[in-house]
């Protein structure tokens, strides 16, 4: 298999249509808590990634998990991250591209599915769908509180990397969250809240 | 001495009380910090007590220091925020009452932007990932596009703040980090919480379950696993931040980087992913007044500057929201 991408946490290996997520040990922390990581993140990736598709997300699909050698094999999904990809998009792409992504954000929302690391790093666009995957830091809540800190996840990653495209990016996706779930007003407040109660937050004027 | 363009720096944003000198060059004259004393955390009025009562006394010692006068100066500069509002006035006030009355320009600058520069300064580091960690504030940044962009930062307490703390309610002693740094090397494992969201950073959950934690273990184990859990979450973010950055150094700032086995975590990732560590001196890496001075240098000879009137403090001021011209 060869190493087709080398994450912060995973090396994603891939073989034909298969893809192998592995988690190796950082031995820069205690061995207990680093295998405690590992291992639950690849169970909760696994658990979550299924119940993703269920709720309508294009997700990759699940083949085998092995929380014991940190392993998550699934189907491997054929496109670029949209990280890689805004700088190149003209705004009627952006708009949307980023509507179908807050649409499907509103879809895990409204099946109490929190991503955890709702990045465009972690957004795949393939034969013109987009794909959510890196769901290891996810869990299963309808709290508000997790929903607002999904989504503030996500405006902080598009206001320090994709800042000149900023605007556009979070009105496709906020219109495409509120599109599709009922609770997004709420959870769009509890984002707002979260973010005052942040060190720097700054009223600005 | 005299033509040379200095800077006298005036850091006042929490406890901590420093005033440093530093010419063009990035010479540091003087780099003078004076601590209260915070057997009770800090209180901000206290702390602002302090800083009126010594900070007079701390000027003139630095220009001794330093072996220049008063009117040899170029700039003032102090540091206009993030931090407690009574100590920012103190500093603000201050610095205004020196510029006007030797007639020198000033300048109210960021606190977070002066660790990072006084980090490149001292160290070398050209474009590094920036982890700054203190008892008021955790950000990890990087320089992209005339600003520092926040990757990550704490949601509620700094980290420095959550061992501070920590220490406190066990009455562990004062200051803190270095007393549960020592308790920690007697530790063993034990599970607490670990929160990471996104790049974002949460302490206060871990703090109140360390606290009750220590109920009923040893405080030795109670120590360790703190510091593992902490920083493992601060070097996690760090890590997923130099990817994402694509940025070959790290650079360590604020206080909490003195500890060793935080900065041996650091290494440790950074040796895997090949990129050198930057450690500052210790004087400049807990707050001080020449990272503040130096910060005024190179904002003013990149043509920023500020009227008297519009120098009021910003107790919540964002990194990222200061413009960097000098880069
Ligand atoms: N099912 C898949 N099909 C195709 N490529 C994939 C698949 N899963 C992951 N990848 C590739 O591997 C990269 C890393 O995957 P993932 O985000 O899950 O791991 P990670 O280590 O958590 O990443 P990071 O730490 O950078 O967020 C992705 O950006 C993508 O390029
Ligand atoms: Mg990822």
């Amino acid at each position: 298999m060869e190493v087709i991408a080398r994450g912060a946490e995973a090396v994603v290996y891939a073989d034909g249509d298969v893809v192998v997520k592995h988690r190796p040990p950082k031995r820069y922390r205690a061995p207990e808590l680093d295998e405690h990581l590992r291992a639950t993140r690849t169970r909760r990736e696994a658990r979550l990634l299924a119940l993703a598709k269920r709720a309508g997300v294009p997700a990759p699909v699940v083949l085998d998990v092995d929380p014991e050698e940190k392993k998550l094999c699934m189907s491997r999904v054929r496109g670029e991250k949209l990280s890689r990809l805004v700088g190149g998009m003209e705004v009627p792409e952006l708009r949307e591209v980023f509507a179908t992504a807050g649409v499907l954000a509103g879809r895990l929302h409204a099946k109490g599915i929190i991503h955890g690391d709702l990045t465009t790093a972690n957004m795949l666009l393939s034969g013109g769908r987009v794909y959510f995957i890196d769901f290891g830091l996810g869990e299963v809540s309808t709290s508000h509180e997790a929903m607002g800190t999904d989504l503030l996840v996500f405006r902080k990653c598009v206001r320090s990397t994709h800042f000149q495209q900023e605007e556009v990016i979070l009105d496709a996706f906020f219109s495409g969250y509120r599109s599709t779930f009922a609770g997004a007003e709420r959870a769009i407040e509890k984002m707002h809240t979260i973010e005052r109660r942040g060190r720097y937050f700054e009223d600005r004027g | 001495m005299s033509g040379e363009f200095l800077c006298l720096g005036i850091e006042g944003t929490a406890e901590k009380l420093g005033v440093g000198i530093v010419s063009a060059e990035g010479e540091i004259l003087a780099n003078l910090v004076r601590q209260m004393k915070v057997a009770e955390g800090i209180h901000p009025s206290e702390a602002a007590q302090h800083h009126a009562t010594h900070l007079p006394a701390l000027v003139r010692a630095g220009l001794e220091r330093a072996g220049v006068e008063m009117r040899e100066l170029s700039l003032i500069a102090f540091s206009r925020g993030p931090g407690l509002g009574p100590c920012l006035r103190v500093a603000a006030v201050a610095a205004r009452a020196l510029a006007l009355k030797h007639k020198l320009p000033l300048l109210g600058v960021n606190h977070c932007v002066a660790h990072i520069e006084i980090g490149r300064l001292t160290t070398g580091a050209e474009d590094p990932l920036t982890v700054y960690v203190s008892g008021g504030n955790t950000q990890v940044t990087a320089f992209a596009q005339g600003r520092y962009r926040v990757l990550g930062e704490t949601i509620d307490i700094a980290l420095g703040n959550c061992i501070d703390q920590f220490a406190r309610e066990l009455e562990l002693g004062m200051p803190g980090g270095p007393v549960v740094e020592r308790l920690a090397r007697r530790g063993r494992y034990l599970p607490l919480p670990y929160v990471v969201k996104g790049m974002d950073l949460s302490y206060s959950g871990l703090l109140t379950a360390a606290v009750r934690l220590a109920e009923r273990e040893r405080v030795e184990d109670v120590c360790f696993s703190l510091q593992e859990t902490a920083f493992a979450m601060l070097v996690e973010v760090a890590e997923r931040a130099l990817v994402q950055a694509e940025k070959e150094e790290v650079l360590i700032a604020g206080g909490v980087g003195v500890n060793a086995r935080l900065q041996q975590m650091l290494a440790g990732m950074c040796s895997e992913h090949g990129v050198r560590l930057h450690v500052p001196p210790g004087e400049v890496l807990g707050d001080n007044g020449a990272m503040i001075a130096w910060l005024g240098v190179l904002s003013y000879l990149s043509g920023e500057r500020q009227r008297l009137e519009d120098t009021h403090v910003r107790q919540r001021w964002r990194t990222d929201e200061v413009a960097v011209r000098w880069r």
